[in-house]
């Protein structure tokens, strides 16, 4: 299943200035794995030590924020967006 | 301006330069402005305030955009009400209402929104932008109309008619979205990174944007004579303001404007139906858990406080409380402000007054406290909170007979 992940400019330079990048999975969770595994680095910058993802990190599937899902275990469809966001805007 | 250092993430200490920067590209947590209070320590003194602008630029120094060429209407330096008749009917001793409702776009975002289109110029920026539930959009299109800035407001797209009137008529772009405030900043938040040439003033340049809510702490202490209060009431939407009012107090302190170290309680207000951050509170939690808004309250209907954490770090280490009130307790509590002291508050305030009152009553505020109650936005812009309460006494033919009719009047009259 292919994902598109849009990634924020603050991780760009992990994926070689990408802004989307097509990765496999049926979890949020698989999809972010993938996307480490294609490009070292993004684990570190989205999970805490405990595993956890930081609490300044949003992640939405289709526009909707994973929280109000299954988290990391939320399902996603072939064709899906994923998008990373930096949670600290607005107000 | 001269005094300002850098950021640095308020998370894990990276540091930064002053640029359009605000979040950590390691770890996403929100950069902070570092100043050298040393040296505004040296500077700043109550005569050079004293003699600075009756707006918030005669505090600075202790800014992070300079005075000179500052995009000013002229917000802040608004009055600190004495609030008797409030305070009677409360049973508390000392209440007073800093009346941000008297700011040019009639809420306490022109603060903010002053300090971040003046840095936004000194960095080059051509385009102010910002996601707005409304205060924000007006005062983001007045001020960028002021200085001959571009400006694109999202707003989201059930909003109050008064604060869509209100940002249209300056003439920049509105774009109404349809989605909830939440899906409003997430969009701009992906946009910004879309257009960097963009001064999203609550995205890219929320950093020094921010620091403009210090003010209400410099206003209000100023204004008492240079002494902090016991307690103050903040409405909470994203969290910043709450944060950036206890940030004020204590910057006061640090470069010896204050005889004495304040210990201001601050208590946080939020309405029901949208109250991320006073549930967690209630719960002891440490962790904001994001909420979908449903509240008359549309300026504080954000769902997922960026400085809810924080927000909740400032009330529970000043000692203070958080307040949560229905949308019924909110319309009693603009029409309660309005009754006893002559101020129109929208919505905001409406949250803040009825959690003041749930505050008094749980023995949070105490009656011997010097109080202040942040009232931040214009009842003008929310007419159709109160609107079905607030008619005419009676609609009669003009004759006297037709008045004594139907106005029942007591004998004193």
């Amino acid at each position: 299943m292919t994902i598109s992940v849009r990634i924020p400019t603050q991780l760009r330079p992990l994926a070689g200035g990408q802004s989307t990048v097509a990765v496999d999975g049926s979890t949020v969770g698989e999809a972010l794995k993938s996307l480490e595994a294609a490009h070292p680095g993004f684990e570190d910058r989205l999970f805490d030590e405990t595993g956890k993802l930081r609490r300044f990190v949003n992640v939405f599937v289709a526009e909707e924020d994973i929280r109000f899902l299954d988290g990391l275990e939320t399902p996603v469809a072939d064709g899906a967006t994923l998008s990373i966001v930096p949670a600290v805007a607005g107000g | 301006m001269p005094y300002v250092e850098g950021l640095r993430c308020r998370e894990c200490g990276r540091p930064y330069p002053a640029e359009a920067l605000h979040v950590c590209e390691w770890c996403f947590g929100p950069l902070e402005v570092v100043y050298d209070y040393e040296a505004i320590r040296a500077a700043v003194s109550r005569p050079r305030i004293a003699a600075g602008p009756l707006s918030i630029w005669r505090y600075a120094d202790l800014l992070p955009a300079a005075a000179d060429g500052a995009v000013s209407l002229g917000a802040g330096f608004t009055p600190l009400v004495r609030a008797d008749r409030l305070a009677a009917e409360l049973g508390l001793r000392e209440l007073w209402i800093k009346n941000d409702t008297l700011n040019p776009t009639g809420s306490f975002k022109d603060r903010v929104v002053s300090v971040a289109l003046t840095k936004a110029q000194e960095l080059g920026f051509k385009v102010a932008a910002c996601a707005s539930t409304g205060n924000l959009a007006n005062s983001v299109a007045a001020h960028a109309a002021h200085a001959g800035m571009e400006s694109v407001v999202f707003i989201p797209a059930d909003l109050e008619a008064g604060k869509v009137v209100t940002t249209a008529v300056f003439g920049g772009r509105l774009v109404a979205v349809e989605g909830n405030y939440d899906d409003v900043n997430r969009l701009c938040a992906e946009l910004a990174g879309e257009h960097p040439a963009w001064a999203f003033v609550n995205v890219n340049v929320r950093t020094y944007y921010a620091e403009g809510s210090k003010t209400l702490a410099f206003e209000t202490a100023e204004q008492l004579g240079w002494q902090a209060p016991d307690h103050v009431v903040v409405p909470v939407a994203s969290g910043s303001q709450l944060t950036k009012v206890a940030k004020g107090f204590k910057e006061l302190w640090a470069v010896g404007l204050l005889d004495e170290e304040p210990h201001v309680r601050i208590s946080g207000a939020q309405a029901t139906g949208c109250s991320p951050v006073a549930a967690a509170f209630a719960a002891g939690r440490d962790v904001v858990k994001p909420v979908k808004p449903d509240t008359i309250a549309k300026s504080l209907a954000i769902g997922n406080p960026a400085d809810g954490p924080y927000a909740l770090e400032a009330v529970r280490s000043s000692g203070g409380g958080f307040g949560s009130v229905t949308d019924d307790e909110i319309v009693a509590g603009i029409r309660l402000l309005a009754r006893t002291e002559g101020i129109f508050a929208e919505t905001a305030g409406g949250v803040t007054i009825a959690s003041l009152v749930q505050l008094v009553d749980s023995g949070v505020v105490k009656p011997d406290e010097r109080v202040v109650a942040l009232v931040t936005g214009n009842g003008l812009k929310t007419i159709e909170a109160v609107a079905p309460h607030c008619r005419p006494t009676a609609t009669i033919a003009p004759t006297l007979e037709a008045f004594a009719e139907a106005v029942d009047l007591p004998a004193e009259l």
